[in-house]
């Protein structure tokens, strides 16, 4: 375990951290679903990570967020997997054919 | 990888990274959620949520024998007007350490935490190993953040929950007398509601 004090230190490492985080904060502001479940279903996520390997607060952790999170919109059908998958698609080729230092766009689908 | 040479193209975001980018555009495209709204949510809790809400409150408590009446009691309405009310912090429980009673705080099932008055937990409050460890052996914990409480002291762990979240009231260090809320505030750190440090000692 490390020891943080009380040093500053950012909220979020990763800004897709705080993008989830702030995904989920506004879903359930919403109201499509409530704290309470959200966080059985992220704890019983983190137990499952947890039995291979330790995990760390971190990047460990957000994953195990993030898959809550995907596996909560898909199931509710709020977000289909199929489409999520798609978009990650073009989010990359977006990525791949965008020049360096170029704001990265998603093409207009259809 | 980061490295020098000239990129052709942009640096590919990390799996996850576009697996949060390809939500965002759903979510957005369907109505769901608002960008905008996003940006606000991040800047509050990046920017203007933290620890010294928490502390503001048991510099007060410290002072106040009303307010910190009213604190272990029932503090929910004050907290409201104090503006101090929100996501994740809507039944909050205060609990005191003395000369008999350490108090700390974890969430074994996830990372419960009292948004409001603490901002959004640091990296080892999520951890498997303070998780499940301070439970188990916290004074071994304590001693890792270097904690060492005199021998008879009882340590008491909250497990927090989505409904109830606690925070540790550290006791008021010697020393301070007639000291302002504000120099009090200075004194109580992020850890020490948390519960893995003291109050520090005001310098001579």
């Amino acid at each position: 375990m490390t020891r943080c004090g009380d040093k500053p230190e950012p909220a979020f490492s990763e800004p897709w951290h705080a993008q989830v985080f702030a995904i989920t904060v506004a879903l359930n502001e919403a109201g499509h679903f409530a704290w309470s479940d959200w966080a059985e279903r992220f704890g019983a996520t983190l137990k499952t990570h947890g039995l291979s390997k330790e995990l760390d607060g971190g990047e460990d952790y957000f994953n195990a967020w993030l898959e809550t999170l995907e596996g909560f919109l898909a199931e509710t059908g709020l977000a289909e997997a199929g489409a999520m998958r798609q978009l990650k698609t073009a989010w990359t080729e977006a990525y791949l054919s965008t020049p360096h230092g170029m704001p990265v766009r998603l093409a207009e689908v259809g | 990888m980061p490295h020098d040479h000239d990129h052709p193209h942009s640096h590919l975001p990390s799996d996850p990274a576009l697996r949060v980018k390809a939500l965002e555009t759903l979510l957005t495209d369907k109505g769901l959620v608002d960008p905008t709204a996003l940006d606000e949510i991040i800047d509050l809790y990046q920017n203007k949520i933290g620890p010294q809400n928490g502390a503001r409150v048991v510099a007060k408590m410290w002072s106040d024998p009303a307010f910190h009446k009213m604190m272990l009691n029932d503090p929910m309405s004050t907290l409201q007007d104090m503006g101090l009310y929100g996501r994740q912090g809507e039944h909050i429980v205060f609990v005191e350490n003395s000369n008999d009673v350490h108090n700390m705080v974890v969430c074994t099932l996830c990372s419960c935490y009292p948004w409001p008055l603490l901002g959004i937990p640091p990296g080892w409050y999520k951890s498997d190993a303070y998780r499940a460890r301070s439970v188990r052996e916290p004074r071994a914990v304590l001693a890792e953040f270097g904690v060492a409480l005199p021998e008879g002291k009882k340590v008491r762990v909250w497990d927090s929950t989505a409904e109830v979240r606690y925070l540790v009231v550290p006791q008021r260090p010697a020393g301070t007398e007639g000291f302002s809320q504000e120099a009090l505030a200075a004194l109580v750190t992020r850890d020490s509601m948390i519960g893995t440090a003291l109050a520090q000692e005001p310098r001579a």
